[in-house]
């Protein structure tokens, strides 16, 4: 095994062993193949640099590469924005373990040697982002080879395999052009893509939210703390902040909303569609220390009449999110509160029993105007996973979910 | 009228409601997003009056009266020229300093700065906990009770707190430095005097003039704090729309910074330095020198704001010491993490508060020996730190049109070379007339 640091700054001779400049760049094209090495920048002093390609390389140690050709067959210096620097792009640069699902910062890159028909390819196998590569950085051109490698046998190693190295390329088209993809950011719980975008800085946030699809910017953003969620709308597009914000639950929509600038909220509204534009407006009127601006309007209702099957059937026909099956509230025939129903309730009776006869009891609901201390101690006397707000008519305007009320509680810890 | 005609003017009604009530609530998320905003600056700048900086102003008003007062104005520029840098930095690159000298200047640099960075603040603690030491023992608490105390005070205190609660335990602190300006006042200075040195320099040639002057310039603008303060910008998620306040910070950091030393000179001044005790050898020295002429409150208050010194400066150095070299150099930090996530973290945490309390303990350390070594290690530190500062503020690749103007280049080169310079003069004196060096401390 190779390192990239052992690599750059070496000697690089032709096939007639006369000194041709020191290796001072490794470039990977990942468009023809995602971890090879495929050229070699040759510095030479005050000259124009050379660049050796992958099959023009007969052999490499630590130090030295030696080419299978002549100088006058390398070609000039050209730079490509498709090709991946590893010095420059890759060295003392933060990188996004996807595996480890967090952000660390590159100390080197480990290269596997590969021997076809006399040329010698690198492999890119590993990013070594611990102690052992630290060492050889700091040790390189004060110790021998020897002893740093004596050295880092003692050390313990934390290396990042290739395949779950996620770059961060804040300009779009270069992204593109290198083919980074966000595939395995996207398949992260929503929290851990959370924690990493906080690690990064606003640029790099802002490329990886734009390359992300909806649903997963819109999972992701809801996790985020609140004054970064405001600084990535604000550079963003309306018509793509819409297009993320349509995907949230409407209080998180809101709050999100409420954060941004009077303008800036109002344009993204123009936006919405009608009905998810009426929600979040109903919901940005009330304070966000209320109980209503905690509640969301998604929230699931049905007549007292109806039974277990038929709300089961009418539920398996609709588009509802988990996270909003928890409890369903009932109404009664002047759509007025009438209970509130536990899901885990209807696992365990029968079909043609009756939704009333599940309620939980006894019938609690908060009106909006209510502060959050009151909503917290509801929650806390009566256990709940979820609390019905109502109007001054009793008609149910909203729920108020579990995760949201411990959001608060941390947060004024 | 009819009813589309009401049910239009309720509407209207309610829509106006909203409008009022959304208004009010943006004026008060401004006056939110400004006290949000206000902290780094305010803080960094007022830990920089720490145990070794009120020894020193101490010293220079008692040994130079009112004479060195001039050197605060320039001294003010600089420190907002640089701090400024910082926040810009911070603002437009949303990355913490070591970060950036480790992605634009490679592993070896960023090692070096760190390095030479622990030494310095291992110093500077050592300099807190003798101040926590000398403090309490005014009060008639022995240092061999009072300094582990201290220790495991801040050590406690910021493992177990969260940073937020911290700091507002650090913000509510920087009150009490106000603990110098009542002592300033009942040392009935003259304060026309005062003004007069402030605004017209008085220039002296010999060893201890300068020595004094290289240990004020010294003490006041340290490398730490541009590290910190950077890293307290990019932590509170500080964007280019929030730059106007953030830089409001920065300047009301560095002048309250330097109206505290004001204070702090014109008391021993009017005190110390006119009635020819002019021999002190730091800052609780001063303090009991203070009694007789200033009477026992002021005496008091000003070793109470030495010991509140040295405790936030203990709390915040060891801390934003470990937090800035396991940054440049990759390791995990932050006291969100457990023990086991970030294991160097923690330890170079512990070995700072350890080490720098530990030493005070021993009996007849070199203290003072320390004490110029630090400081020479922190002149020779801050002029690469500024340097690597200046040359990555003017990218333009990384700050756009954010570069430095031309003005902030050279304010930030004069002090680069001037930091340089004096560095050379305290060097020259801490190898050929050491008497005189420890003099200046």
């Amino acid at each position: 095994m190779l390192h990239a640091t052992e690599l750059l700054g070496g000697e690089a001779y032709d096939v007639q062993g006369n000194f041709v400049g020191r290796v001072s760049e490794l470039y990977i094209e990942p468009a023809d193949q995602p971890n090879r090495v495929a050229r070699y920048l040759l510095g030479r002093g005050k000259y124009l640099p050379l660049l050796a390609r992958h099959d023009q390389i007969s052999s490499v140690a630590p130090g030295v590469i030696k080419l299978n050709v002549e100088e006058k067959e390398l070609e000039h210096f050209h730079t490509n924005e498709a090709w991946l620097a590893v010095r420059k792009d890759l060295l003392d640069q933060q990188i996004i373990d996807t595996r480890g699902r967090k952000v660390v910062r590159v100390n080197d890159v480990d290269l596997a040697e590969q021997r076809t028909n006399g040329t010698v390819e690198l492999r890119v196998t590993d990013v070594d982002v611990g102690l052992t590569g630290a060492a050889r950085r700091l040790l390189q051109g004060l110790a021998s080879p020897m002893m740093i490698r004596r050295i880092q046998q003692k050390l313990p190693a934390r290396t990042i395999r290739w395949e779950f190295v996620n770059l961060i390329e804040a300009d779009p088209l270069r992204r593109v052009k290198l083919r980074i993809t966000h595939d395995k950011l996207e398949k992260m719980h929503p929290a851990d893509l959370a924690d990493i975008m906080e690690e990064l800085s606003p640029t790099e946030r802002q490329s990886i939210i734009a390359s992300l699809d909806e649903q997963t910017a819109a999972e992701a953003l809801a996790e985020l703390d609140s004054r970064l969620t405001s600084q990535i709308f604000e550079r963003m597009a309306p018509e793509k902040a819409a297009d993320i914000i349509e995907e949230m639950e409407p209080d998180k929509a809101a709050d999100l909303l409420a954060g941004l600038t009077p303008e800036m909220s109002q344009d993204v509204l123009e936006e919405l569609p009608g009905k998810e534009a009426r929600e979040v407006e109903a919901l940005l009127s009330f304070d966000e220390n209320s109980a209503g601006g905690m509640m969301t309007t998604d929230f699931v209702y049905v007549g007292e009449t109806a039974t277990r099957a038929q709300v089961v059937d009418w539920i398996r026909s609709r588009d509802i999110k988990l996270e909003q099956l928890d409890t369903i509230f009932l109404i009664d025939a002047d759509a007025k509160l009438s209970g509130a129903v536990a899901v885990a309730r209807l696992l365990l009776t029968e079909a043609t029993e009756g939704l009333a006869h599940l309620k939980s009891e006894p019938l609690v609901s908060i009106a909006p105007d209510a502060n959050e201390k009151e909503v917290f101690a509801i929650f806390d006397k009566y256990n709940l996973r979820s609390l019905a707000v109502v109007d001054v008519t009793g008609r149910p305007i909203g729920a108020i979910t579990v995760d949201d009320v411990i959001t608060r509680l941390r947060a004024s810890l | 009228m009819n009813w589309t005609s009401i049910s239009e003017s309720t509407e209207e009604l309610q829509r106006r409601a909203t409008q009022v009530r959304r208004s009010s609530r943006q004026l008060w998320r401004r006056l939110a997003l400004f006290l949000a905003v206000l902290g780094p600056g305010l803080i960094t700048s007022n830990v920089d009056n720490d145990a070794g900086g009120i020894s020193t102003y101490s010293l220079a008003g008692a040994q130079f009266g009112y004479a060195l007062l001039w050197s605060l104005i320039p001294m003010t520029i600089a420190l907002y020229v640089t701090e400024e840098m910082c926040a810009r930095m911070a603002v437009v690159t949303g990355k913490g300093l070591s970060d950036l000298i480790r992605e634009e200047f490679g592993f070896r640099p960023t090692f070096f700065v760190m390095v030479s960075g622990f030494l310095v603040d291992l110093g500077n603690v050592v300099a807190e906990f003798a101040g926590v030491a000398s403090a309490m023992e005014i009060f008639g608490i022995s240092r061999y009770i009072a300094v582990p105390i201290a220790g495991f005070v801040v050590w406690v205190l910021v493992l177990r707190g969260t940073y937020r609660q911290v700091e507002k335990v650090f913000l509510a602190l920087c009150t009490f430095y106000l603990a110098y300006a009542f002592s300033a006042i009942l040392a009935k200075p003259d304060w026309l005097e005062a003004a007069r040195h402030t605004v017209i320099p008085t220039v002296q040639f010999n060893s201890s003039y300068l020595l004094m002057v290289t240990a004020l310039v010294g003490t006041t603008i340290a490398p730490w704090q541009f590290f910190y303060l950077q890293a307290g910008f990019v932590e509170k998620r500080i964007g280019p729309r929030q730059y106007a306040q953030a830089r409001a910070d920065v300047i009301a950091g560095s002048v309250s910074c330097m109206v505290i030393v004001f204070f702090i000179i014109v008391a021993t001044a009017a005190t110390l330095y006119v009635s020819g005790h002019r021999n002190i050898a730091d800052a609780a020295d001063a303090a009991r020198a203070l009694v007789p002429l200033a009477g026992r409150w002021a005496a008091l208050l000003f070793a109470f704001g030495l010991l509140n010194a040295s405790l936030f400066a203990a709390s915040i150095l060891p801390l934003s010491t470990a937090h800035v070299i396991c940054e440049g150099l990759g390791f995990e930090a932050g006291i969100d993490h457990k023990f086991k996530e970030a294991p160097i973290f923690y330890w170079l945490y512990t070995i700072l508060i350890v080490v720098g309390g530990g030493l005070i303990l021993i009996p007849r350390a070199p203290l003072w020996r320390i004490l110029v070594l630090s400081q020479v290690a922190n002149g020779v530190w801050l002029p690469i730190v500024l340097i690597f500062m200046i040359l990555l503020i003017n990218r333009r690749d990384l700050m756009g049109d954010q570069v430095n103007t031309p003005t902030f280049n050279v304010i930030a080169w004069i002090t680069s070379v001037t930091m340089i310079a004096l560095t050379l003069v305290l060097i020259y004196f801490g190898l050929f007339h050491p008497s005189a060096a420890t003099g200046g401390l």
